[in-house]
């Protein structure tokens, strides 16, 4: 191996680690405010790749039916929630967000389809559509089981992840699609090619994960979700709505994830089921940090992404071995240096 | 009481139901229209739909259709159960090979015929009592191994690079081209795998690349064969290029894209079938499929894959006459007799080639089931 094989194989790396650092921030996030492991968050990828491609075709993406599908359940289960607890004044707000947005949405995505609109406008579309199923499906189907426990959490979420699957492939077909590239610009550095993409996907990567920084820091809402990461029951006593910090971390879940969908798209031709594999990297990438850490998974990401890339090099069949092997010493390593508590509101 | 008129009309829709299925044929297909498989499986099934439940001899056919989730398990668990509760008197499936390789114990336990949908020569060989039910209806890869070597002898290659799936499906084409490639005196100077959901496989092509071979074979299936096809052509190579009957499907080419052209690939000669001389016996099977098969699901929708299944009805057309002599549907005889009928399928020409089974080979494709097939602009266009 040369060095110019080692700078291609670093830049291919580097590139699928900024992916995989997206969707471990998200599975942190999601873990921390809700105790929910995310394993759907590979279904958001796909499906924001895939309605993307749709979009460039022309055709009305799936997912329009299921956000509508969604709504319609969000929207019933609302009401009789209001019913129950006669408390009828939140309820129209509620509708809007649960209800009306997303059906605005739709209906927006619905028409826009056939025009074939500029190609960042579709990308607007693409992630208005993934991001707000992700809403939705806090509301369907982990809010009314908010307080269970961790275990359960995991198998709705594992039961959350093969609906999404099986839809995926209903939506979508068993074939795969691949999206232009935002840019065929190169840029030489010495001896090596670094192609624009690659810039691209690392620049939004970094754009993004600054714009979480900025409103975990500054702003009240991102407050809010700290504090309930950090302690769910003060944060209530203090007057955040669980309910709310849920919303808004899946929200923002199902953005990461929608983003990494649409940069990921025109490098590789993504199918209904790519998306798990992904998250599963970004999941080895969290491990990292404990689920906890944001720098740590973020790390751990690109370590995994840098790893393959060289593991595909030097041993292409055991690439995949090689990779989720990484997870026993870190978990190791993990388990000695850090000191374990129960938690007691589990 | 309100109940009651409705439980009568019940038990009478179910007098007339099994009425009408007494000495009908039943056909237990086993496909996999999702998991990994379902690229294959899917057209498959859509082939079985199109075919509705046609009349053969007097004897209507009807097939009960499962899917089984391209997993072996589930596979058996289909054929077991048809067997068993539905007492079908043959069995399709199922569409990839580790599926119809577990199948077998099954169908040679009951002693129902079964034909595969599945590549692999492994499915039928060797010749003994655990193949003796079992045919298969796609050529063997070891025939498109060497259409492909062959091309690649009289094209002056000399070396050539290969990358494949990390599964049954590569290994098994490594292990055909291996020997194809030894015998026409071509050299593989680097073997690289991948998986098809992987989202990079620079790492491979980077490799090959080093290894400069005149031409390199990517034996996938559907559009994951053309993540390395891109990269390579992406990465500057300026060899040939191979891939294998597996992407011959309208999705590929819409994948691949530019990228494709000037690639080549064995495939079974439906895919290109108007392009074939008038007097080629496939050509009219393949016609009245591929023509069928478009009206109902789209212009270019046609795949290979539906092509194994619909060759697996025609052999089954020219079978169950022969077997209406010796038994009735539902019995042992009839089931053996099929067996037999099967076994003797003389000149059967399908949508993908002419099938000449007998009991040293239950598979009895040859040459005619394979032609070279270039992809231009978005095409694809017979080699002459």
């Amino acid at each position: 191996m040369d060095l110019s094989i080692a700078a291609l194989l670093a830049q291919d790396g580097i590139t699928n680690g900024a992916i995989y650092a997206l969707l471990a921030l998200a599975l942190v996030l999601v873990f921390a405010v809700t105790r929910v492991i995310f394993i759907p968050s590979g279904e958001f990828v796909a499906y924001g790749a895939l309605t993307l491609a749709a979009l460039q075709l022309g055709k009305s993406p799936g997912t329009v039916g299921l956000l509508v599908g969604l709504a319609l359940v969000a929207g019933a289960m609302e009401c009789a929630d209001a019913v129950r607890r006669r408390a009828w004044r939140a309820l129209p707000r509620r509708l809007a967000l649960y209800f009306v947005a997303p059906l605005a949405i739709a209906a927006a995505v619905h028409g826009a389809a056939p025009l074939m609109l500029a190609f960042p406008l579709q990308i607007v579309l693409t992630l208005a559509i993934v991001t707000a199923l992700g809403p939705l499906l806090y509301r369907v189907a982990y809010q009314p089981l908010a307080e269970a426990s961790v275990l359960v959490l995991l198998i709705v979420s594992v039961a959350v992840h093969f609906v999404m699957l099986g839809l995926g492939l209903w939506f979508f077909g068993a074939e795969g699609s691949r999206t232009p590239a935002f840019t065929h610009a190169s840029l030489r550095i010495g001896e090596v090619n670094v192609s624009g993409q690659s810039l691209l996907v690392l620049l939004f990567s970094l754009l993004l994960i600054l714009a979480l920084y900025v409103f975990f820091d500054r702003t009240l809402y991102g407050k809010a979700l700290r504090a309930t990461a950090l302690n769910r029951v003060g944060a209530r006593l203090v007057g955040i709505s669980p309910n709310l910090a849920g919303s808004l971390t899946f929200l923002l879940a199902a953005l990461l994830g929608a983003f990494s969908g649409v940069l990921i798209g025109p490098i590789t031709t993504v199918y209904y089921d790519s998306g798990f594999l992904v998250s599963l990297k970004g999941f080895v990438g969290a491990i990292f940090g404990g689920l906890a850490s944001y720098p740590l998974a973020a790390a751990g990401s690109l370590l995994v992404g840098l790893l393959e890339s060289f593991s595909s090099f030097w041993a292409s069949a055991y690439k995949e071995v090689i990779v989720f092997t990484l997870i026993i010493p870190v978990l190791l390593w993990r388990s000695l240096t850090t000191q374990h508590h129960e938690d007691g509101h589990d | 009481m309100i109940r009651s008129p409705f439980l009568i009309l019940a038990a009478a829709l179910a007098l007339v139901a099994t009425g009408a299925a007494r000495g009908a044929i039943s056909v237990g297909v086993t496909l996999s229209a999702t998991g990994p498989a379902a690229s294959l499986g899917i057209p498959e099934k859509n082939t079985f739909e199109l075919l509705g439940a046609p009349v053969i001899s007097g004897q209507q056919v009807n097939f009960i259709i499962l899917d089984d989730k391209s997993d072996t398990t589930e596979a058996v668990k289909n054929t077991r159960k048809l067997i068993a509760e539905d007492k079908v008197d043959v069995i399709i499936g199922s569409t990839i090979t580790p599926n119809s390789l577990a199948m077998r114990d099954a169908v040679n336990e009951a002693e129902v015929p079964m034909l595969s949908m599945a590549a692999s020569a492994l499915i039928i060989a060797p010749t003994d009592p655990k193949t003796r039910w079992v045919f298969k209806t796609p050529q063997n890869d070891s025939l498109m191994a060497d259409a492909i070597a062959v091309h690649m002898r009289a094209n002056g290659v000399r070396t050539m690079g290969y990358i494949g799936f990390a599964d049954a499906y590569g290994d098994s084409w490594l292990t055909e081209m291996r020997r194809s490639a030894q015998t026409a005196g071509i050299r593989i100077v680097a073997e690289e795998k991948y998986n098809r959901n992987d989202t990079s496989v620079t790492g491979q092509v980077l490799k090959l690349l080093a290894a400069q071979p005149d031409a390199i074979l990517i034996a996938g299936s559907g559009t994951p064969a053309a993540t390395p096809h891109k990269e390579l052509v992406g990465r500057g190579y300026r060899g040939k290029i191979y891939q294998t009957h597996g992407v011959a499907n309208a999705d590929f080419l819409r994948v691949v894209g530019a990228d494709g052209n000037g690639a080549f690939l064995p495939a079974g000669p439906l895919l290109v079938y108007e392009q074939l001389p008038a007097t080629n016996p496939v050509r009219s099977s393949a016609a009245d499929y591929v023509t069928r098969y478009e009206k109902k699901y789209g212009a270019g929708s046609r795949t290979t894959f539906g092509g194994h299944a619909w060759d697996a009805y025609v052999l089954l057309a020219r079978a169950i006459p022969e077997a209406l002599k010796h038994g009735q549907p539902g019995t042992a005889a009839f089931r053996a007799a099929l067996r037999d009928a099967l076994e003797n399928s003389r000149e059967v020409a399908g949508s993908n080639g002419v099938f000449n089974i007998n009991p040293g080979d239950h598979n009895g494709m040859d040459n005619r089931a394979r032609v070279m097939v270039k992809i231009d602009n978005g095409k694809w266009l017979l080699v002459k």
